[in-house]
């Protein structure tokens, strides 16, 4: 890769909702990489493109931000990037400013206290589609002139004025290295600005404006017609709740068929290599480990980007702001942030891209509390613990006169005893221990856009993948462990038991039974709880495994819920059902919640008090139940 | 803070955060003091201004949240912020209007 650390660097920087990320696929296509999870671009994704004039140039896309004194992190790595701040990273050779030509006098202000660097820097006008339609004029010779500062209009949507955008930076980096900018180690001199700057900056976009605006761009009609609805008291929170409950829905319906089929090829795939390779571990290790492991995690694909698909939605079209101008006076009765709304909502998929996304949130004790509980929000991960249980303990049949099913109804008491408890655990860390006045809610309300469907497309792209990658890697790794421990040793020739029941994992499980005995666990499954600590869904997958190890052949004729409902009590799966509720064994989660708040003690709280209320949740469930069902 | 009070009736400036819904009004002024924040003394009002919420911008409050009518989106020359009452309080305003104008 030396060849490409010395390619140039160009650094995209703007306003949220600016357009960088449209700018940043148009010039880059699918050759881009995000470092982890595509959060609400607040990740670092690099990309490359090769310009007219030859030259393999890499642009970093940076989280957007309204000034330089970032105030939360994901600005701070805007902020540390652009003046050769950040650890590993040089400062770039230019900057492109990507900047809403529909909302000037907000994005020129940036764009002075960026130029005021000395770096090369280059403005993109972006959206001048939208600009021209609602009437503005503006004289971009003479912007550029005022400025002090290229200027190329762009429509970065549909890839219009992107050539141009491409010849400019060759012009600039050529500049910039006979000029022996480019390469410099150096760090930039930057000081906060104080008010008294940040009115003389204010002025100066006036005075600008005043000379290179021909005619001002007419408010956004469309978006005030929509917003008398959408932001209505009623009428929008109404709107917003019919949003979520159609999100869900479709979570569960469209994604049934893909997970259908995915499920058929995986069967049809393990009865294959039965029949084609002869009995012995390493047919065992692919059939048992591998492909019922990792299979049962890879069938949630489809439900994961269903999700994402409707987040990336609610993002791009500019209605995620207007939840959280809806939801944050009544997220602060608990103490929360507007802001927090976006974190929660993605933790319903999983919850590390959840907590990376509490990122945009200023304040550290509101960023803190939105990250406690973010696990409590029901990741899409404990979908299969659910689902199964409930296939084999929950009839399917209707109640409340028929309109309902019984099974669903479970599952929507589930979904809403997380979202509870989370927000009865944020009333009280918000009323103790992280005291204080709420962080100002102080947030731009974009224009309403139509998504684009190749944007939605390459953010989808990006998820899919990483989430493939983890089912991959990450999960793969522990499917074979988990076979390994199931399989080894062998059982003596004279057992009478399962062979599973001689192995390190029934060790292992036979240990742990006395901890879990008082919440009706056995040890099937406080086994399966072990590797459901790297992956909560890995945990149905060793029950698979298990049960199919365990079972004599032609004895594992049902699916493995029909197993379940014969070898298990009732109690004993609700128990397992609260449980799963708090779930607290993720150390995907516990990893970068220690990550994201730099802190070994903020994931140790999580885990103890996410661990006490799965234990009670579970024992008080178990013991009522019992009582009530007499076994 | 309040050096930039520079209106000449200044006992006319009403706060920003008492405005209903289809007022409009100029800023004349910003004063955080009065405002309890978690914020360093200084920073709401810089924050503000990064907002466009500075002296001589045009503003008119376009809805308003539940309950409580809180927060309020306040459309600020050509884009909307949404910010809540109590912050909203730092921002002096001229009222020009307090109903939507004919359209
Ligand atoms: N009409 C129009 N829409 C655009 C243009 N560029 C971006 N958008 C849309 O504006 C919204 C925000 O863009 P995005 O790239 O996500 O902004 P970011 O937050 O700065 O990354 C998306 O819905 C885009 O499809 C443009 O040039 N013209």
């Amino acid at each position: 890769m030396a060849a490409d650390d010395e390619a140039p660097r160009v650094a995209l920087v703007g306003n949220p909702n600016s357009g960088k990320t449209a700018v940043f696929n148009a010039i880059t296509g699918s050759r881009q990489k995000v470092a982890n999870y595509a959060g609400v671009t607040v990740e670092k994704k690099e990309g490359v493109f090769v310009s007219p004039a030859g030259t393999r140039v890499r642009v970093i896309d940076l989280p957007g931000t309204y000034s330089l004194r970032a105030r939360s992190p994901d600005e701070a790595v805007t902020r540390d990037v652009v003046l050769g701040r950040m650890d590993g990273e040089e400062v770039p050779d230019a900057i492109v400013f990507v900047a809403d030509a529909t909302n000037l006098r907000l994005n020129l202000r940036l764009a002075l206290e960026l130029k005021s660097l000395g770096r090369p820097i280059i403005l993109a006008l972006n959206m001048m589609d939208a600009a021209e339609k609602q009437g503005l004029d503006i004289d971009a010779a003479e912007l550029s002139a005022e400025l002090g500062m290229a200027v190329v209009t762009t429509v970065a949507v549909r890839k219009g004025g992107v050539e141009s955008l491409l010849d400019q930076i060759d012009r600039t980096i050529q500049v910039a290295e006979t000029e022996g900018w480019s390469h410099v180690p150096h760090q930039c001199g930057w000081s906060e600005p104080g008010s008294r700057e940040l009115r003389d900056y204010t002025r100066e976009v006036e005075r600008i404006l005043a000379r290179a605006v021909r005619s001002p761009a007419k408010p956004h009609l469309a978006t005030r017609r929509l917003d008398t609805v959408l932001l209505h008291p009623v009428a929008g929170l109404a709107i917003l709740f019919a949003i979520l409950f159609l999100m869900f829905q479709a979570v569960f319906t469209w994604a049934e068929l893909p997970m259908e089929l995915i499920d058929t090829g995986l069967a049809a795939l393990s009865a294959w290599l039965t029949g084609a390779m002869p009995d012995g571990p390493l047919r065992s290790l692919l059939v048992d480990g591998v492909i019922a492991g990792v299979g049962s995690v890879v069938i949630f694909l489809p439900q994961i980007l269903v999700l994402f698909f409707f987040i990336q939605l609610l993002e791009d079209s500019g209605y995620m702001a207007r939840a959280a101008f809806l939801l944050d006076k009544l997220m602060g009765g608990v103490g929360l942030h507007g802001r927090a709304f976006i974190p929660l909502l993605s933790s319903f998929a999983c919850a590390v891209p959840g907590i990376m996304a509490a990122r945009t949130i200023e304040n550290r004790a509101d960023r803190i509390a939105t990250i406690m509980i973010a696990p409590l929000m029901t990741c899409s991960a404990r979908l299969p613990v659910y689902t199964l249980i409930i296939a084999a303990f929950v009839p399917d049949r209707a109640v409340l006169g028929g309109w309902v099913g019984l099974q669903g109804l479970v599952m929507f008491a589930l979904y809403a005893a997380g979202i509870l408890s989370g927000l009865l655990v944020a009333f009280v860390i918000k009323h103790s221990v992280l005291k204080g006045v709420r962080e100002p809610l102080l947030m731009q309300l974009p224009a309403y856009r139509l998504p684009r469907p190749r944007n939605v497309a390459l953010g989808l792209y990006d998820r899919g993948k990483a989430f493939l990658l983890r089912a991959g890697t990450t999960i793969f790794a522990l499917m074979v462990l988990v076979w390994f421990l199931g399989s080894f040793p062998a059982p003596p020739p004279e057992a009478t038991e399962p062979a599973i029941r001689y192995s390190v994992a029934g060790a292992i499980g036979h240990a742990l039974e006395p901890l879990l005995a008082p919440i009706g666990f056995n040890w099937q499954i406080a086994l399966a709880l072990v590797p459901g600590m790297a992956a909560r869904e890995v945990a149905v997958g060793v029950l698979g495994t298990i049960y199919a190890l365990s079972e004599a052949g032609d004895a594992l004729q049902g699916s493995l819920a029909a197993v379940l409902a014969q070898s298990w009590s009732l109690p004993t799966a609700l128990s397992l059902l609260a449980w799963y509720v708090f779930a607290p064994q993720c150390l995907a989660t516990l990893g970068v919640v220690r990550r994201e708040l730099n802190s070994r003690f903020w994931p140790l709280v999580m885990f103890v008090f996410l661990t006490a209320l799965a234990y009670g949740a579970a024992f008080a469930t178990f013991r009522v139940a019992s009582a009530l069902v007499g076994s | 803070m309040t050096s930039a009070l520079q209106h000449p009736h200044p006992t006319t400036a009403l706060r920003l955060g008492s405005l209903r819904k289809g007022a409009t009004a100029e800023i004349v002024g910003l004063d955080d003091s009065a405002v309890a924040s978690a914020l360093q003394p200084g920073e709401l009002e810089r924050r503000l201004i990064e907002m466009g919420l500075v002296e001589g911008a045009h503003v008119e409050v376009l809805h308003e949240g539940f309950p409580k009518r809180d927060p309020i989106a306040v459309r600020v020359n050509d884009h909307t912020v949404a910010l809540r009452r109590a912050e909203a309080d730092a921002v002096l305003v001229l009222v020009l209007t307090t109903e939507r104008r004919p359209r």
